[in-house]
């Protein structure tokens, strides 16, 4: 019943001399520092899961409430792009897997290789995303600012599949956002006397505020992944030490599950409806 | 001074007890302010946080002193109506946010828990200090935004009044909150990761002191709970700044749906609250009846079930906003669970200290008077989980005096406890005796003289949030405003012989309580930077107090 | 000597063309008309997705029973806040209030 002094583990090798930065100071072993890197993220990433989960709850209750003007709303975004993003962002999924699976191999050029890839998918995933699908939603004038106009998003959207329809009358006048045409008075008039249009301005509410924190956390992601590329080129870590490097996988391939659910919810609600609904 | 038996750490040889008092100690071996400020050990962020938060307590104190004041005559005359408002929510805000929800962990948790599973730190000491700065901040975007004016929705930022009718200063307070829940995240993730990972050989689940179990189940807490606050912060500072009107009814919104996700991190975290006392006094009244806790599984068990029912019962804040009445009937009966666990405890420490060796040292005064208010706090509480007197006691300052119950009676005092008990192993000094009791007893004589009339005039109709009230309730607010000059005072006393005492105290032994924990027999008093001189390990439960036992003194030299 | 051993690299391309079939899967469907089974189905085909970048990316299927308990929890909260919120959605009723009856109304004495 006495006490025994804890002597550092022979057993394993893993207190290597050379990287005196493998181990912290309070940790007693590779092991136990890896496992509790690795927990941390985890929990992290539960923070995340109920972070994003107030805004699906904030969808679900208002889809129930307004399902067909939601369904009629999805429909302007294109699934198209949407399906493409989701390529995209699935394939930087995998070169993020191969970057930590260098980290376990001990093969520090390949894991600024792989990364940079990451980065590049992610980079591509954003263009996409801001300078196609967004660039349309402002000339369609779905931004949920005060130019959003519902009535003149729709018959825009359903008057041309070839791109928006011109209103002709007088000089095109252009607004600030991706220097969209202003809409006309009477689209504003037709607006204000239909409630449908603000049940539909939430759903855009909603998308672009969904789809914004989702790009914000890609952003991170990225500085993080450049942070991450210039300690690996530095051979900074090992087989013995790469929880940072299995750590920024975890939260890009969860960056990658938000968008897995916000693909079918944002952006296939109303692709039954077909066109020019 | 009085005479401690002592307990001799049943597993350490003679030659590997530590000393007394060491003279290189966490406290001095370094003292520029950069090796303060830029720390990563646990014990002086504990410290740091205990100072901050110490300071954020006083002002809250003034506003509720200010609103105490007001409310001594019936009409409105020492404040105006506006400022009455942006008091008590500077008053809700400041005291839940920047002092409960951290209270006991991030001060007691961050210096104990290391100690108590034998481990050299945390999982992640920068981490722990990022916490620390992250706190103060979001303080000081908080305090920034009370300074520029105030806001006066009450802590609960009620929308639609938030987000449409008021002034800017409500995104500043946001976003100062919104920063300052990354300190609980990070603080609760550290926690939790030190508890699974970072336990010395032999102490299994079933070793840890139960102090630890409840941190544990806090940090659960706060892991799950905060972010969801954090995104309805930013959704009302959204709103505002888009007009959207995702919690406006005219625009389509729903503000019920804002009490929803407030209030789904809201109760989480009155919980955050008062699990860490709950098990501060485990600690002390096992020790201070010399007997170990009566059951020790259903105590861990009771911790963890308060905090995974705490997340199911959110909706008995809101019953009469026009939530659905079925709702309502769901959410009451679940309500009415979560106080299964609590009443599990608080007769679990009365079974144990039946047939103790009971003492009445002022940590121990706190414990008592933890029991007492505690109980009185819980059961009043449900009275407003069923629905129909609900319907009467809602708003009214029948609430006030249930939460301050269980908040100020439960929380605070079970940490002013917490503080005494640890203060001897933190600082190495002992704290004056007969003040320190003293300090117990103001504080529970002001504490029910300022909160029993309440429940009074609550039943008997009186709003809160109101700055004037009919005449025919004043007997019973000046009562209560005269009871808040006597917890004051109670609150005062220990402000100023702690830290005298840290300074001019006798010194401390290592275990003046002789407590049966590795923080009080592996360690010295104050600990060394690395806590332990070899890693422990555990063969044995907590809390086997020795039968035989010989009086020795608490204090060095004696 | 590696903590854990890397997984093959033939397993990520599987899993990428898995994705890959099922986000076609997902749109076609999605196209079609299929009623009340419109969303469970869309759903249902994401919690597939979803699991197999948990399980094989994120490497769930050889990690501690630990981590599958926090993702477990983590799930079981946002479900408590979807489902209990629901509660009280699916069961106001006074959303739609009756017609007013303006003869009735003017007809009261104030």
């Amino acid at each position: 019943m006495s006490v025994t002094e804890k002597s550092p583990n022979a057993a394993h090798s893993g207190h290597d001399h050379g990287n005196s930065h493998e181990l912290a100071h309070h940790f007693v072993s590779v092991e136990q520092q890896h496992d509790a890197g690795n927990l941390g993220m985890w929990m992290f990433l539960t923070t995340e899961v109920l972070f994003f989960g107030g805004l699906f709850a904030a969808y679900t209750i208002y889809r129930y409430k307004f399902e067909r003007v939601f369904e009629q709303a999805s429909n302007i975004l294109d699934p198209m792009l949407g399906a493409i993003n989701t390529i995209v962002l699935i394939f930087s999924s995998v070169t993020m897997a191969f970057a930590v699976r260098s980290a376990q191999q001990g093969k520090s050029k390949a894991i600024v290789a792989w990364l940079a890839a990451t980065i590049l998918f992610g980079c591509m995933f954003l263009g996409i995303k801001v300078f196609m699908e967004w660039k349309h939603d402002a000339h369609l004038h779905v931004f949920p600012t005060a130019d959003f106009n519902w009535t003149y998003a729709r018959e825009m959207h359903s008057g041309g599949e070839h791109g928006h329809g011109h209103d002709s009358h007088g000089p095109e006048m252009k607004g600030i956002l991706f220097n969209a045409p202003v809409v006309p008075q009477k689209y504003i008039d037709a607006d204000a006397r239909n409630p449908e249009a603000k049940q539909a301005r939430l759903f855009f509410f909603l998308y672009f505020t969904m789809t914004s924190l989702h790009a914000a956390h890609m952003v991170i992601g990225f500085g993080v992944m450049a942070v991450i590329m210039v300690y690996a080129w530095y051979g900074y870590y090992t087989p013995n030490y790469y929880v940072p490097v299995e750590s920024v996988g975890l939260y890009w391939h969860f960056v990658d599950l938000v968008w897995i659910f916000l693909f079918p919810l944002l952006y296939l609600l109303g692709a039954h409806l077909g066109a020019g609904h | 001074m009085s005479t401690i038996i002592s307990q001799q750490p049943r597993n350490l040889s003679a030659g590997q007890v530590p000393e007394e008092h060491s003279e290189v100690n966490y406290l001095n071996h370094e003292t520029t302010i950069a090796s303060w400020l830029l720390t990563l050990d646990h014990k002086r962020i504990g410290i740091l946080y205990l100072v901050a938060m110490t300071a954020m307590f006083i002002l809250g104190g003034i506003y509720a002193g200010l609103l105490r004041a007001e409310l001594i005559t019936p009409k409105g005359d020492l404040l105006s109506s506006d400022f009455y408002n942006k008091s008590f929510t500077a008053h809700g805000v400041i005291m839940v946010f920047f002092v409960l929800i951290p209270l006991v962990p991030a001060s007691l948790g961050n210096f104990m828990l290391p100690l108590m599973i034998g481990a050299k730190d945390v999982a992640f000491p920068r981490l722990n200090l990022i916490s620390w700065y992250v706190y103060m901040i979001g303080a000081g975007f908080t305090l920034f935004a009370l300074l520029a004016g105030g806001v006066d929705t009450g802590w609960t930022f009620y929308t639609p009044l938030s987000t449409t009718y008021l002034n800017s200063n409500v995104m500043l307070t946001a976003t100062g909150l919104f920063i300052l829940g990354f300190s609980s995240i990070l603080t609760g993730l550290n926690f939790i990761v030190t508890i699974h990972r970072m336990r010395c050989p032999g102490m299994g689940w079933f070793r840890m002191p139960l102090f630890v179990w409840a941190l544990y189940a806090t940090s659960v807490i706060q892991l799950l709970g905060t972010p969801v606050i954090a995104i309805t912060l930013a959704l009302v500072g959204v709103e505002r700044l888009l007009g959207v009107g995702i919690f406006d009814p005219r625009l389509g919104g729903d503000p019920i749906l804002y009490q929803h996700l407030f209030w789904f991190y809201s109760h989480p975290a009155v919980y955050i609250m008062i699990l860490p006392p709950l098990g501060v006094t485990n600690e002390l009244i096992s020790t201070f009846s010399r007997k170990p806790i009566f059951g020790y599984s259903m105590m861990a068990g009771a911790s963890l079930a308060i905090a995974i029912f705490s997340f199911i019962v959110w909706a008995h804040h809101m019953f009469t906003s026009g939530l659905s009445p079925y709702a309502a009937m769901f959410f009451s009966l679940l309500t009415f669970s979560v106080a299964i666990p609590s009443g599990i405890k608080v007769f679990t420490w009365l079974a144990t200290l039946f047939r103790g060796s009971i003492s009445f040292d002022s940590p121990m005064l706190f414990a008592y008077g933890f029991i007492g208010l505690f109980t009185i706090g819980g059961m009043t509480g449900l009275f407003l989980s069923t629905l129909g007197t609900d319907i009467h006691f809602h708003d009214t300052y029948f609430v006030v005096a249930h939460f301050h119950y269980v908040m100020v009676g439960g929380a605070i005092v079970g940490f002013m406890g917490g503080l005494h008990f640890v203060w001897p192993k933190m600082t190495g000094k002992m704290y004056p005796e007969f003040p320190a009791r003293m300090s117990a007893i103001l504080i529970f004589v002001g504490f029910n003289l300022t909160f029993f009339p309440q429940f009074l005039v609550g039943y008997l109709g009186m709003p809160r949030r109101y700055h004037e009230y009919p005449a025919e309730f004043q007997v019973l607010n000046v009562f209560s405003s005269a009871g808040a000059t006597v917890l004051g005072v109670g609150y005062l006393l220990p402000i100023l012989y702690l830290p005298w005492s840290a300074f001019f105290g006798p010194k401390a032994t290592r275990n003046p309580w002789g407590a049966t924990t590795l923080d009080w027999t592996h360690t010295s008093s104050p600990p060394s930077p690395h806590n332990f001189e070899a890693t422990p390990v555990v063969t044995e439960e907590p809390y086997k107090y020795n039968t035989l036992f010989k009086k020795e003194s608490a204090l060095v030299g004696h | 000597m590696s903590l854990h051993p890397p997984a093959k690299a033939w397993t990520y391309w599987a899993n990428f063309l898995a994705l890959c079939v099922l986000t076609v899967v997902t749109w076609y469907t999605a196209r079609m008309d299929l009623g009340v089974l419109s969303t469970p189905v869309a759903l249902g085909i994401a919690v597939i997705k979803a699991a197999l970048v948990v399980l094989f990316f994120m490497h769930v299927w050889e990690s501690t029973p630990l981590t599958k308990l926090v993702i477990a929890m983590s799930l079981f909260m946002l479900t408590v806040l979807l489902t209990f919120m629901f509660t009280d959605y699916m069961t106001r009723n006074y959303d739609v209030l009756p017609p007013v009856d303006h003869a009735a109304v003017s007809s009261v004495k104030h």
